[in-house]
C-alpha cells in the first residue's frame, strides 16, 4: 500500500466536502478498498472513514410504500431484516448468496455496488494490459482466458463483468440509488448506475469524485421475487451467471415482470424485451416463457470461450421466473 | 477534517484495554494483533478476505481481520482465539473440534473456531446444510469439512442427524 492519511468523518457535510478533493477515498466496510490498495488498483492520498456516520445504517418503511435502506447497513443486516425478507426476497437471497458471512458483517449495501470486476487480468498482482487498470494498454482477456467474461455490452476495450449480486436484484426491482455530493445529491436508477465500456472503459459507475451513496430506495413490495445464482461451487463463489426475477401476478398470469441477469455484462443486464413479452404469459407455460426470454438474447455476443453462458443465462432467467412465481405473495 | 499519518488507537482485546501509539493507518487489525500485540493465534492466510483464517469477533460479530484497518477499530472490542476459553476451560466449540477431530494441520482452525462460535450465537445451526453454508467463509485445505460440521453440530448441542 502506498502511504495515506486517515480521518474519521463525524458528519455528512464534512464528508462530502472532504471527499471532493482529488485522491480522496471513502472507507465503509473496507472489503473492496483494502484489496484495491494492496493490488495498486487504487492509491488514494487521503482516506475518509465514513463507517461511523450517524443515521446511514437504518432500514425504514417509506410513507408511500417501499423501503429506504441506509447505505452503511451491513449486508447481513439487510438480508436478514424482517421487511426485506418478507417484501423483497430477491434482495435477501442475492445478498445471502454473496461473499461469506464474515465479509457480509463488514461490507455495506452501498459499498457493495462499488465493487470492481473480478477479471483476473484486472486483479493481477503484476500489471498486465488492462484498459481498466491503465487506459490504452489493451485488454488481456479479449484473446486470453475469457470463459467467464461478458456476453452482453462488451467492447474490444473491455469484456469484463460486474460481480455484485445485490446490484442484480436492485436492477430488477427498479431500485433507486440516492447520493449526496457537494454540488447536491441525486437519485440514480439502479439499472443505470454501472457503466458499460463503450464510453469510458476505465470508469465503473456514474459517481463523481466525492459523491457518496447515502441510501437505496426500494419501490412497492415485491414478495413474488427470487434470485438464482449459478456458480462452480455451491457457496462462497462469484457467479458464472445469476438471474433476478420480480413478478406481479394475477393468479397464474404474469401481469408485469422485472428481469435482470448478473455476471454477463459490466452492469446488471435488464431483459427489457423479455419483460414486455412476459406480460400476459401463463407462468406455467415454459414455452411461452422461453420464447419471451429469447427476445432479449438477439443482442448477446459470445467471446471465444464463453458461448455456453448464453444458454446458461436463458435457463437461469427461466428458473428465476419460476422460482419467483412460487414465492408466497 | 483531521487527517493524520500516525494515530493513537485504543482498543479492548480479549478483555484487556490497549493504547497503541504511532500507528500507521495502513496497518490492518490482523497485523496489529499479530505483530504489535503478539497474539499470533489469529492466522494470516490469503490476506485478501478469501480464506477466513483471520476470523475474529469485533463487537461480538465475526469479521475478517485482514479486511479492517486497525485505526478504524478505535474504541471497539476484539475477541481472538486466545480470548475464547474461560481460563483453562475450553470453549465448547474448541472442545468439540478436539472431540470430533475437526482439524488436520491446524492452520485454519482458529478462524474456523471463531466463525463457529459466532455462527452458533447467530442461530445458523438448523441443519448440516445450514452449518455448511454459514461456515463457507472458512476454507480448510486439509479438507476436514465433515468433521468440522460434526464439531459445530455437537457444540450447538444438536443430536446427530
Amino acid at each position: 500500500m502506498t502511504p495515506f492519511v486517515y480521518a474519521r468523518a463525524d458528519s455528512l457535510g464534512e464528508t462530502i466536502a472532504a471527499g471532493a478533493a482529488p485522491d480522496s477515498a471513502f472507507l465503509a466496510g473496507g472489503t473492496e478498498l483494502l484489496n484495491w490498495l494492496r493490488l495498486g488498483i487504487a492509491g488514494p492520498a487521503r482516506i475518509i472513514d465514513i463507517s461511523r456516520l450517524d443515521g446511514l445504517d437504518q432500514i425504514e418503511a417509506l410513507p408511500g410504500g417501499g423501503l429506504r435502506i441506509g447505505a452503511l447497513t451491513h449486508l447481513n443486516d439487510v438480508a436478514q431484516h424482517e421487511l426485506v425478507m418478507r417484501d423483497y426476497p430477491v434482495l435477501s437471497q442475492a445478498i445471502l448468496n454473496a461473499a461469506s458471512p464474515q465479509l457480509r458483517n463488514l461490507a455495506t449495501i452501498g459499498g457493495n455496488l462499488l465493487q470492481k470486476t473480478r477479471c483476473a487480468y484486472f486483479r493481477a498482482e503484476e500489471q498486465l494490459p488492462c484498459n481498466k487498470r491503465r487506459l490504452g494498454s489493451g485488454c488481456s482477456a479479449l484473446h486470453g482466458i475469457n470463459d467467464n467474461h461478458a456476453i452482453f455490452g462488451w467492447t474490444e476495450d473491455c469484456i469484463a463483468t460486474q460481480p455484485s449480486d445485490p446490484a442484480v436484484a436492485l436492477a430488477a426491482l427498479d431500485a433507486v440509488i440516492v447520493t449526496a455530493h457537494r454540488s447536491g445529491g441525486r437519485r440514480i436508477p439502479a439499472a443505470e448506475f454501472h457503466l458499460l465500456p463503450d464510453t469510458r472503459p476505465e470508469a465503473d459507475n456514474v459517481l463523481q469524485q466525492g459523491e457518496l451513496i447515502t441510501a437505496i430506495e426500494l419501490p412497492a413490495p415485491a414478495p413474488r421475487s427470487a434470485y438464482l445464482k449459478v456458480r462452480e461451487r455451491e457457496s462462497y463463489e462469484y457467479a458464472i451467471v445469476s438471474a433476478a426475477a420480480v413478478l406481479e401476478m394475477d393468479g397464474r398470469t404474469i401481469r408485469r415482470a422485472g428481469l435482470a441477469l448478473g455476471s454477463v455484462a459490466l452492469r446488471p443486464w435488464r431483459l427489457s424485451a423479455a419483460e414486455e413479452r412476459l406480460a400476459g404469459a401463463d407462468v406455467g407455460d415454459r414455452e411461452a416463457l422461453s420464447t419471451a426470454i429469447e427476445q432479449s438474447f438477439a443482442e448477446a455476443r459470445p467471446l471465444l470461450q464463453n458461448a455456453y453462458k448464453i444458454e446458461l443465462a436463458k435457463t437461469a432467467a427461466l428458473r428465476a421466473i419460476e422460482r419467483a412465481a412460487r414465492m408466497p405473495s | 477534517m483531521d487527517f493524520h499519518d500516525r494515530h493513537l488507537l485504543r482498543l479492548r482485546v480479549n478483555g484487556e484495554d490497549h493504547s497503541l501509539s504511532d500507528l500507521d493507518p495502513r496497518v490492518t487489525l490482523l497485523d496489529l494483533l499479530r505483530e504489535r500485540l503478539h497474539l499470533t493465534g489469529t492466522k494470516k492466510g490469503c490476506n485478501f478476505g478469501e480464506c477466513g483464517a483471520c476470523t475474529v469477533h469485533l463487537d461480538g460479530r465475526r469479521v475478517n481481520a485482514c479486511m479492517i484497518l486497525a485505526v478504524s477499530a478505535e474504541g471497539r472490542e476484539v475477541t481472538t482465539i486466545e480470548g475464547l476459553a474461560d481460563g483453562d476451560a475450553l470453549h465448547p466449540v474448541q472442545q468439540a473440534f478436539i472431540d470430533h477431530d475437526g482439524f488436520q494441520c491446524g492452520f485454519c482452525t482458529p478462524g474456523q473456531v471463531m466463525s463457529a462460535a459466532a455462527l452458533i450465537e447467530e442461530g445458523h445451526t438448523g441443519s448440516d446444510a445450514e452449518i455448511r453454508e454459514w461456515m463457507s467463509g472458512n476454507l480448510c485445505r486439509c479438507s476436514a469439512y465433515p468433521q468440522i460440521v460434526e464439531a459445530v453440530r455437537a457444540a450447538a448441542g444438536r443430536a446427530s442427524q
